[in-house]
């Protein structure tokens, strides 16, 4: 197929046509990781910055090991060490960069939208690295990705994802992601974490664990994101703990072959106990590797051809 | 203009250019010892195939085989639509093997010139010899096969086919006017 998206702004936006694309494209990027020389020349000669106005260890480096593995250079800069905390705003920001030449911004932001809106007023191609409650695309995809690899196909899984989703922008990435390719999504979380309306993208609400994560194929849970004052819509979090953290009992009730997923950074304890984090079934450091492979895929489809549309 | 399809080479030409070929192969290495195919994606995977078949029908042993996508060294990235990648697909070392590389068909030179950059890429072979099926001319950089089934002087804006049939067996070869 012809693969035309300038942009990765969001899994919205693209077909399932698109996202099986990307992911067959991801399984060929995957071997470089294995390799001695882990390099092949592809990107050589582009410039690729990443822009993280947010905190994040494994997408930024998951991004720059990406970029670099194909050869472009590659330039971080965060919010804390930039212009930002001298009241640039992110235009002003976004135009100085871009008056550097950069081909891709790989970029995070805490407002929702934020892509988009540098998408429409600068030349080289975005990608969006999170941005605030909106989406995550690159994580959905390394999900659906690490999802293939291990039941070997998507369509037709029930898959559960529980915890925080209200300000979970993984959740809407993969409730589009996983709905575009045929998979069955089941969100649970406390009432003061389900935003209203949620189901009209595509999932059945649960109110409780249990019955969300029921003869599940796939249980991913999230993290309470204490930086969006998640903290503050539950009682407290030993309570959050017992009522929706994962458990080796709980996840007798999924599928005896299910694996649990987690996009990281896991606080252990709170939304699943230690046992499960290090026990048979989770894949999250696959999640983890895949990620490269995803990555440089993403990074290699919005660098290719004339050919691509200019929106 | 009408376009104007001649066949080359059939299946029983294909297969003399590649018993040939097999005898060369093995006569230039003296057998097969540290000798490996790798075919590139796609067509020359097809023919490394074959040539390992005719090997181990001559000397009675099976060649390792591998083969190798080049989408990733291309030098046209930026004009290309097509943005398929394959996978390269090699489980043995190369560090000091002799490699013979083949494709179906030799034109510019820039396909082999991005497979050799593939292969350093994952060791350090002997050598590197190149076994063709068609060599139709227009060279861009300094590539010489080693083996040609056959010689086909060609002007640019022909076209060469191959085709395969569904197990992946080299059936005709054609000239398209």
């Amino acid at each position: 197929m012809d693969f035309k998206q300038k942009h990765i702004l969001g899994i919205e936006n693209l077909t399932a046509e698109e996202l099986t694309f990307i992911l067959d494209s991801a399984e060929s990027f995957k071997e470089i990781s294995t390799r001695n020389i882990k390099k092949v020349p592809t990107l050589r000669g582009k410039t690729i910055i990443n822009l993280f106005f947010e905190a994040s260890t494994r997408t930024r480096t998951s991004f720059e090991i990406a970029g670099k593995r194909l050869s472009a250079d590659t330039v971080n800069i965060s919010a804390s060490g930039s212009s930002v905390v001298k009241g640039e705003t992110l235009e002003d920001t976004a135009k100085n960069i871009e008056a550097m030449h950069p081909d891709i911004i790989v970029m995070r932001h805490n407002a929702s939208g934020a892509c988009q809106y540098l998408a429409e007023r600068l030349d080289c191609s975005i990608i969006n690295a999170g941005d605030g409650m909106h989406e995550h695309p690159s994580q959905a995809l390394l999900d659906a990705f690490t999802i293939r690899q291990h039941k070997g196909k998507i369509a037709g899984l029930t898959v559960a994802i529980v915890g925080d989703i209200t300000h979970s922008r993984v959740v809407r990435s993969n409730i589009y992601c996983l709905n575009k390719l045929g998979a069955r999504v089941r969100i649970a979380g406390p009432g003061t974490m389900l935003p209203p309306g949620i189901d009209k993208l595509g999932c059945e609400v649960f109110n409780n664990l249990e019955d969300a994560i029921r003869d599940a194929d796939v249980v991913m849970m999230l993290r309470i994101q204490r930086e969006r004052q998640g903290a503050t819509l539950i009682p407290s979090v030993r309570e959050y703990s017992r009522f929706f953290g994962l458990n080796e009992a709980k996840l007798k009730l999924a599928k005896p072959d299910a694996i649990v997923m987690h996009p990281g950074p896991i606080n252990r304890g709170v939304e699943m106990a230690s046992s499960v984090v290090d026990g048979p079934q989770n894949v999250i450091l696959d999640q983890v590797e895949n990620g490269v492979a995803v990555r440089m895929a993403l990074l290699y489809l919005v660098s290719g051809g004339d050919s691509l549309q200019n929106d | 203009m009408a376009s104007e399809t001649i066949e080359i080479l059939d299946l029983a030409g294909i297969n003399r250019a590649l018993t040939r070929i097999a005898h060369e192969i093995l006569e230039h290495n003296r057998g097969t010892e540290n000798l490996v195919l790798i075919g590139i994606r796609t067509g020359g995977d097809y023919l490394a195939a074959e040539l390992q078949k005719k090997i181990a029908e001559i000397e009675g042993v099976m060649v390792p085989l591998g083969t190798v996508d080049i989408t990733m060294y291309r030098d046209d990235l930026g004009s290309r639509s097509n943005l398929s990648v394959g996978k390269t697909d090699i489980r043995f070392p190369l560090g000091e093997k002799q490699v013979v590389l083949v494709d179906d068909v030799l034109f510019t030179g820039r396909t082999i010139r991005a497979a050799m950059d593939a292969l350093v890429d994952l060791g350090r072979p002997l050598n590197i010899q190149l076994a063709i099926l068609i060599d139709r001319g227009h060279r861009e950089l300094p590539i010489r096969p080693d083996y040609i089934g056959r010689n086909l002087p060609t002007s640019r804006n022909e076209q060469i086919e191959v085709e395969f049939d569904e197990q992946n067996i080299p059936t005709s070869v054609s000239l398209i006017k």
